[in-house]
């Protein structure tokens, strides 16, 4: 049986230290003031690069073998987004009428 | 059926279903990819009540954030992410065939979690100390909890933060379960790893044990932000 | 994990006759058994219920039940109905034992977690018992807030536990179904060539696994709530009960569509097979399971028109609901131009596949009614939606539900069940349907609310006719469980293929060996090629 991809070592510590990195960057970043939304926008996008660099190399998707997971995986994303999406249209419309 | 005298290992673990390794591995690992969208949904819902309720009640949430030990929340997240770090290196070793390295990143994965959930049981010590876990008992007056006084924008009625702490420990409590079973999961697999079980021709629950592992690391890593973090700045 | 080489000639019915070699059988025909026996039991369960519910509303008085018992006899229908009857019951059974042999496959790509899904099945049914011997739920079957998480004095807790358990029953067959069609497809067998009842059990089970995990949680909030005070739906914290509807209709709505698109997909072969010709528009057929299950994602919240949600939500939720009517439509045109110039014949399945499309049809219409936000104020919680929703839920999934078990009876069992009785039964059913449920339209739109033991005396007309039909109605729902019982042992053994049927299923053996064939099939043709078989051979 195939053993799929093995990373190197280096690739997982170097994966490591950028998520230690964004650790740091979003406690520091929750520190200062940013205008407006920009607080939750800076530490919701640093989670993003973070769950993605999991994703991508911790959970092996970069080298993952059988492409159709790829589809399985973007629909989780996109009906997560669809749940929050579509209720928000009710709560956004109660604050308009 | 193959007999395992005449294929020798290689067929050992293929599937009477199957017809050969290449499509019981993809079907496998489809399966728990699935089985991951299936707790992408099951944390969403939480995730909808947060967005909808966090907008409605902004202050309460900012005072239920300034409440948090980011401290504990920090070292918490560095604890996740190095256990997602062994977890990695152990499907590493499992696929290289080294037997008692997969065993030894198996059990620091466990010790890490183990230390998780040490430090969120601290937690929620303090808050069942602080009369901050919801029911008869809780009570959060943001004018003089030491937290929020000092911040006009963090005034909220008791039972609107008692809203923000139901949220969190619905959130955190589901996390945790799903340590515990995760804890359990890698427990039996490390028997079986020490016992030889793996090898470099099956090591397929090691690899899905893996991805469960790193799903659970990802839910916390938007919950600490969202939790601990972003309401202590804004009431946005 | 080998399963035991058949000998020549057995099958998987006779290949081992032990307890266990049935309970812990990793056979997909053989759990697919195990469903059939215990969905049944389900079913006449609710059924017992919905016969209360009739009796009682013979008269406008409450005179056989009290208004809180009524409260739990009509909550106790709808969650045995729905979650134990309706949601497993075409994918657990037919496609249990149908999806790996259409596709010619060995089994399914989890045969373990086949059976731990029976096993989860029967734990929440086994709770859901439970419950019902401590006195019964009283919050509807939708479990809604606050009534549910802090009003109620009924065990809320067991019966949404029960619930959440059948969820993961749920979830793990639709898992399964996935991965077993997307990687265990015969060579040859592309998706262009897949049997239309295997692209409705993909768009099933891609609902399953995508909203089942969402009421899942819903439930356990509302659990915790009233366990441990964490008030996630409770006003008093500024919780909305509102979001506890929208949480619970993102699953419960595409819930609809798990029940219907199995059915749909077994009308398909159906309407093929005693039409004699190829499925009409092929691909548009397939692609509308994957439209409404898509589709049927988006319009959860017209359940919510009157509840107090925000106009501009409702409006394009109502807009989206028409959408979801096209791909329905689609089909149902579709069904009827591959009637048209075919060789119809009138068989048992047929009856019921042809009821399935005037029923479904004035379900479906009458849907299109509720979508309009000025209608669905009139008739918001009367007897009209109640109506709807069984001309689609009854008339359509119990329709075609039953025509496909006597269409694959001679596959399931080897044997024929009577064509005299199974066409009585067919249009008893139709007769007795149609005289339980039409009244109700009647009577809701004139105003009768649901929900109630007792009722105006102007309305008391339909509802005598309707508790009538329902008598037809159960002695068509009782005729088959006798006439197939008895053809276990007394029906006529007939060949591997005795309705001259396509499909891989008709080409092994009747009832089917363990590993579903002899030799690993290799598909060569298209879809329902009907117009290129010579001959029609009628075994019976």
């Amino acid at each position: 049986m195939s053993i799929g991809h093995v990373s190197p070592i280096r690739t997982y510590i170097l994966i490591w230290a950028a998520l230690m990195l964004g650790t740091i960057i979003t406690v520091a970043a929750s520190m200062v003031d940013f205008p407006g939304p920009l607080n939750a926008v800076v530490a919701l996008a640093i989670a993003t690069v973070k769950a993605t660099l999991v994703v991508l190399f911790f959970m092996h998707v970069k080298y993952i073998s059988y492409k159709v997971n790829i589809i399985v995986i973007v629909s989780a994303v996109f009906w997560l987004f669809l749940l929050l999406g579509m209720v928000s249209i009710d709560y956004v419309g109660r604050a308009f009428s | 059926m193959p007999t395992s005298e005449i294929a020798g290992s290689h067929d050992l673990a293929l599937r009477h279903q199957f017809v050969n390794q290449e499509q019981q591995r993809d079907a496998s690992s489809m399966g728990m990819w699935l089985f991951l969208v299936t707790e992408v949904m099951f944390f969403g819902g939480m995730f909808t009540a947060y967005l909808i309720y966090r907008h409605a009640n902004p202050a309460a949430f900012m005072a239920g954030s300034l409440a948090l030990s980011v401290e504990y929340g920090a070292f918490n997240t560095v604890v996740l992410i190095g256990s997602s770090l062994t977890m990695a290196l152990a499907v590493r070793c499992a696929q290289l065939g080294q037997r008692k390295a997969l065993v030894g990143w198996l059990i620091g994965t466990i010790l890490l979690g183990a230390t998780f959930l040490g430090v969120k049981a601290v937690e929620y010590h303090e808050k069942w100390e602080n009369h901050h876990v919801p029911g008869p008992t809780f009570n959060f007056d943001t004018a003089k909890e030491e937290s929020t006084k000092d911040h006009p924008e963090a005034q909220a009625s008791s039972k609107s933060v008692e809203m923000y702490f139901s949220l969190y420990f619905a959130m955190t409590g589901m996390h945790a379960l799903h340590m515990i079973i995760g804890i359990g999961l890698m427990s039996v697999l490390t028997w079986m790893s020490w016992r030889g079980t793996f090898g470099r021709d099956y090591f397929a629950p090691i690899e899905y044990a893996g991805l469960y592992w790193h799903f659970v690391d990802l839910v916390w890593i938007y919950l600490f932000p969202l939790l601990y973090l972003i309401g202590r700045r804004h009431t946005f | 994990m080998s399963t035991a080489a058949a000998a020549p000639g057995s099958n998987y019915l006779t290949n081992g006759s032990s307890v266990s070699s049935w309970l812990l059988t990793k056979d997909h025909k053989r759990i697919a058994l195990l469903y059939l026996l215990s969905v049944t039991f389900f079913f006449f369960i609710g059924g017992i219920f919905a016969l209360l519910i009739r009796l009682e509303l013979l008269t406008p008085q409450g005179d056989l039940l009290q208004a809180d018992t009524y409260n739990k006899v009509f909550t106790m229908h709808g969650q045995v109905m729905v979650f134990f009857f309706l949601i497993p019951v075409v994918p657990a059974v037919l496609g249990n034992f149908l999806v790996p042999i259409m596709i010619g496959a060995k089994d399914l790509a989890f045969p373990r977690i086949n059976l731990l899904s029976w096993y989860l099945y029967i734990v929440a049914g086994i709770l859901m018992l439970w419950t019902l011997a401590l006195g019964g739920v009283d919050t509807g079957w939708t479990f809604y807030t606050p009534l549910s998480s802090q009003f109620s004095r009924t065990n809320v807790v067991m019966a949404a536990v029960a619930v959440f358990i059948n969820g993961f029953s749920s979830i793990f067959t639709g898992l399964n179904f996935i991965v077993t069609i997307h990687r265990m497809r015969a060579p040859g067998m592309t998706w262009n060539r897949l049997p239309l009842f295997i692209w409705a059990h993909y768009a099933t089970s891609v609902i399953m696994v995508l909203g089942t995990p969402v009421i899942a949680i819903t439930l356990l909030l509302v659990g915790f709530e009233r366990m441990f005070h964490l008030g996630i739906f409770d006003p008093a914290l500024g919780g909305d009960p509102l979001l506890f509807q929208h949480l619970f209709w993102f699953y419960s709505h595409p819930a609809v569509y798990i029940m219907i698109l199995p059915s749909m997909g077994i009308v398909s072969e159906l309407i093929a097979c005693f039409s004699r010709k190829r499925i009409f528009g092929y691909s548009a057929v397939a692609l509308s399971s994957i439209g409404i299950a898509v589709i049927g994602f988006l319009v959860w919240a017209h359940h919510m028109f009157v509840a107090g949600i925000s106009l501009y939500a409702a409006l394009v939720f109502s807009f989206l609901t028409y959408f979801v009517g096209v791909p329905s439509a689609i089909k149902v045109f579709n069904w009827t131009a591959t009637m048209y110039k075919g060789a119809v014949t009138l068989t048992t399945p047929m009856i019921y596949a042809i009821g399935f499309l005037g029923l479904f049809t004035i379900g479906g219409l009458t849907g299109l009614f509720l979508a309009a936000l000025g209608l669905d104020v009139h008739v918001t919680d009367t007897y009209f939606v109640v109506a709807h929703f069984h001309y689609v839920m009854v008339g359509g999934v119990v329709m075609a539900y039953l025509g496909g078990i006597h269409f694959w009876w001679p596959k399931i069992t080897g044997r024929m069940y009577p064509e005299f009785w199974g066409k009585l039964s067919a249009m008893i059913g139709f007769v007795g349907f149609n005289l339980t449920f039409f009244p109700q339209f009647i009577v809701g739109y004139l105003g009768m609310p649901r929900r109630y033991w007792m009722y105006a005396p102007e309305f008391q007309v339909w509802n005598v006719l309707s508790t009538a039909g329902a008598t037809v109605l159960a002695v068509g729902y009782l005729m088959p469980l006798v006439y197939l019982t008895w053809s276990l042992r007394y029906g006529p053994v007939v060949g591997d293929n005795p309705w001259g049927a396509v499909g891989l299923e008709w080409m092994t053996t009747s009832p089917p060996p363990t590993e579903n064939f002899l030799e690993p099939p290799v598909v060569t043709w298209e879809a329902y090629d009907y117009e290129h078989i010579k001959e029609v051979p009628v075994a019976y």
